[in-house]
C-alpha cells in the first residue's frame, strides 16, 4: 500500500483514537440532523417527568422529589441510548453491512465500540442537559451543587460504567441475533423501575436497591442526587464514596467484559459464519 | 516479495452448519469444496458462477471474515487464519448492493469516516475522496446525504470507499449488481483504468455476468456448487469450445412440438429454447457443424420454418454450459439435468 509516513500504522494507538473519533462522528453530527429527536427525546420524557411532578405535588411530597424526578427524566435518555443505540448497534451494523467493513479494517473493534459509546454519550448529554434545564425552569427546581468537580467526576464515572455495560451488551445482543430486539424491549421498563428514575433508590428497600446497584445508572444517579440536592444525602442509598467505589468496580467489570465478549463474538462468528450473514 | 502470489488457495473447503429446529440436527451445506486458486500480483482475476456457487463464501474467507473448514488460504503472503491482522492492513472489499455507511451523513462524511479506519490523515482523505468522486462522476454529490442517492450512485460511493485506501488486494463482490447499464459500464471502466494505472495492485472480482468477466478479467475461474471447474484466460477457456459449433436459429412458433425433440438429436450438446411473439429462438451447441443438417431435418419434419440462422463465436456462457451441462440461469432456477 502506498502508505505515506504521516499515515497511522495499522493497529497503532494513533489509529485507535482516529477510529474512535470517526465512529463517534455519525452520532455527534449525523444524529442532530434528524430534528425529530427534539420531540421524541426531549418532549416525551418531559411529559413523563411532568406526570410524576404533579403526583408528588398532589400528595405533598418534599420538593426534593421534584428535583429527583427531573434528574431521573434526564437520565432516562442515557438508558434509551444504551438500549437502542448501543446494545443493539452491532446487530444493526451487521444488518446494514457495516460490521464486515469494520472487521476487515486494520483497527481494533474496541475502538469502533468506544467511538459508538463516546458519540452516543455526547449526543445524549445534550438531550439530558436540555431536559434538566427545561424541567428545572418549568418546575422551579433548586439545584444546590456542593462540589462541581465531585459532580462532574461522578457523572463521568457513571457514564464510563454505563457505556461499558452498553459495549458489553452490544456483543451479547449480536450473538443473540434477532432476539436482540425483544431483549431491548424487555429491558426498558424494568430498568426504569429498578434504577429509581422517578424516586429515591432507597425506597426499594436495602436488598432490592443493592441488587439494582449493578445498574450503573442506579448508583450513579443516587450519588449525583446526593451531590445536587441539600436533602439528597438523607435520601441516598449508600454514601457517595461507596457508590463511587461500586461504579469503579462496575466500570472495570463491564469494560473487561466488553473486550472479552467482543473477542469471543468475533471468533465464534468467524468460525460459524454468522458475522455477516443473518441466515445462519 | 514479487514471487509471492497475491492470493493462494489450497484445497480449501468450507462447510456451513445450518441449524434446524430444536429437535432436528444441524444440516451441512458445502459452500466450497477443495478449491485451488492462485492469483498473481497485478492480476484482475474473476470468479464466475451463478448465485450460490460459493463466490461470496470464498471472498469472505479471503477477507478474514470466515474461517475455512479445511485447507489453506493466503492473501499477500499471509495466512487468513493465523495472520488476519496482516491481511486486513492490505485489503479492502466492496460488495454489490451494499448499504454501508450512514444515511444521515453526506457522501464526503461517510467516505471520510471509513478512511479514518485505515489511518489516512483527514486532509489526504478529503483530497482522495474529492479526486475519486470526480473520476466516478459523483463530484457534484460531495455534500449530498447518502440516503438521497439512487442505488447506482450509492454503489459508486461504495466503489470509492474501496479504492480510496489504495489496497494491495481489492475484493469486489458483484460490484455491478443491480446497476443500470450506464452505471455498470462506468464502474467497469473505472476498475479497468485503476488496474492499468496501478500496476502492482490485484483485484479479485466475483460476478455472474459473463460480459463483465470477459471484458475485465485477465483470468477467470468458473465455479459452481463450491467447486472450481476451470481456470484460465477468457480466450483460453473459449478455445476449449473451438471445435463446437454454436448456432442461433430464428424459427416459426413450435406449435406443439416439444422442445425436447431437438435436445435428443444426436450431436446436440446443449439446446435452449426461447419462445417470442410470432417466432421462437433456438440456440444449439453442436459437437460439430454437420449436426446442423439433422437439426434442419427435424425442423422440416415438424413443419417449422427457418427464418434466420446465425453462427456465432463461443462465449464464456457457452463454456459454462459446456462445463456444467446447463446455463447459469438454469442453475439459478434450480433446474437439473
Amino acid at each position: 500500500m502506498e502508505r505515506a509516513t504521516n499515515f497511522a500504522k495499522p493497529y497503532s494507538t494513533r489509529l485507535f483514537f482516529q477510529t474512535v473519533i470517526a465512529r463517534a462522528y455519525p452520532r455527534v453530527i449525523g444524529a442532530q440532523r434528524e430534528k425529530s429527536w427534539m420531540f421524541f427525546e426531549i418532549f416525551l420524557p418531559l411529559l413523563a417527568v411532568s406526570a410524576y411532578v404533579f403526583v408528588y405535588r398532589a400528595i405533598g411530597a418534599p420538593e426534593t422529589y421534584v428535583g429527583f424526578v427531573v434528574m431521573g427524566g434526564a437520565m432516562t435518555a442515557f438508558w434509551m441510548n444504551i438500549l437502542w443505540s448501543m446494545s443493539s448497534q452491532l446487530f444493526w451494523e451487521k444488518e446494514q453491512g457495516n460490521l464486515a467493513l469494520y472487521i476487515i479494517a486494520p483497527n481494533s473493534m474496541m475502538a469502533i465500540l468506544l467511538g459508538m459509546a463516546l458519540g452516543g454519550m455526547l449526543a445524549t448529554t445534550l438531550r439530558a442537559f436540555v431536559i434538566v434545564f427545561v424541567g428545572g425552569l418549568l418546575f422551579e427546581v433548586q439545584f444546590t451543587v456542593a462540589s462541581f468537580s465531585a459532580l462532574f467526576g461522578t457523572f463521568i464515572l457513571t457514564m464510563v460504567a454505563l457505556y461499558g455495560m452498553g459495549m458489553m451488551f452490544s456483543s451479547l445482543f449480536l450473538l443473540l441475533n434477532r432476539e436482540a430486539w425483544h431483549l431491548a424491549s424487555l429491558a426498558q421498563e424494568p430498568i426504569y423501575l429498578f434504577s429509581g428514575f422517578y424516586f429515591p433508590l432507597k425506597s426499594l428497600g436495602f436488598w432490592l436497591a443493592a441488587g439494582a446497584s449493578i445498574i450503573p445508572l442506579a448508583v450513579g444517579m443516587d450519588a449525583m442526587r446526593q451531590l445536587v440536592f441539600p436533602s439528597g444525602p438523607s435520601l441516598g442509598f449508600l454514601s457517595v464514596p461507596i457508590e463511587l467505589g461500586i461504579l469503579v468496580i462496575l466500570s472495570v467489570v463491564f469494560l473487561v467484559g466488553a473486550r472479552y465478549l467482543l473477542a469471543h463474538m468475533e471468533r465464534l462468528a468467524i468460525r460459524e459464519g454468522r458475522l455477516t450473514d443473518s441466515r445462519r | 516479495m514479487s514471487e509471492i502470489p497475491a492470493i493462494q488457495v489450497e484445497a480449501l473447503t468450507r462447510v456451513y452448519k445450518i441449524r434446524g429446529g430444536k429437535k432436528s440436527d444441524p444440516k451441512e451445506l458445502v459452500a466450497l469444496k477443495d478449491v485451488n486458486i492462485q492469483v498473481s500480483r497485478s492480476e484482475l482475476f474473476g470468479l464466475l458462477g451463478p448465485n450460490g456457487a460459493g463466490k461470496t463464501t470464498l471472498i469472505k474467507v479471503l477477507t478474514t471474515l470466515l474461517a475455512p473448514t479445511s485447507g489453506r488460504a493466503c492473501v499477500a503472503g499471509f495466512d487468513v487464519t493465523k495472520e488476519p491482522h496482516e491481511i486486513r492492513a492490505r485489503i479492502n472489499m466492496v460488495s454489490g448492493g451494499e448499504s454501508s455507511g450512514y444515511g444521515l451523513l453526506t457522501v464526503r462524511e461517510n467516505l471520510w469516516m471509513f478512511s479514518q479506519f485505515y489511518g489516512i490523515p483527514s486532509k489526504e482523505a478529503n483530497r482522495r475522496i474529492k479526486e475519486l468522486l470526480e473520476v466516478v462522476g459523483l463530484g457534484d454529490r460531495l455534500n449530498t446525504k447518502s440516503s438521497d442517492l439512487s442505488s447506482g450512485l450509492r454503489q459508486k460511493m461504495n466503489i470509492v470507499r474501496g479504492f480510496m485506501t489504495d489496497p494491495e488486494v481489492l475484493f469486489l463482490d458483484e460490484p455491478t449488481l443491480g446497476l443500470d447499464v450506464g452505471a455498470a459500464r462506468d464502474v467497469r471502466s473505472f476498475i479497468r483504468e485503476w488496474m492499468d494505472e496501478k500496476q502492482d495492485r490485484t483485484i479479485l472480482l466475483t460476478t455472474h455476468y459473463m460480459v463483465e468477466a470477459e471484458q475485465l478479467c485477465d483470468r477467470v475461474a468458473i465455479i459452481n456448487e463450491g467447486r472450481v471447474l476451470a481456470c484460465d484466460t477468457p480466450a483460453a477457456l473459449k478455445h476449449q469450445l473451438q471445435e463446437a459449433a454454436i448456432f442461433q436459429l430464428q424459427v416459426s412458433p413450435l406449435d406443439g412440438t416439444p422442445p425436447e425433440t431437438f435436445e435428443r438429436i444426436r450431436g446436440v450438446r446443449h439446446f435452449t429454447y426461447c419462445p417470442e411473439d410470432g417466432f421462437a429462438t433456438l440456440e444449439f451447441v453442436l459437437e460439430e457443424e454437420d449436426v446442423l443438417a439433422a437439426v434442419v431435418n427435424q425442423l422440416t419434419a415438424h413443419d417449422i420454418h427457418l427464418q434466420n440462422l446465425e453462427k456465432r463465436e463461443p462465449s464464456l456462457e457457452d463454456v459454462f454450459v459446456h462445463l456444467v451441462g446447463m446455463s447459469m440461469e438454469e442453475v439459478e432456477r434450480g433446474e437439473s439435468n
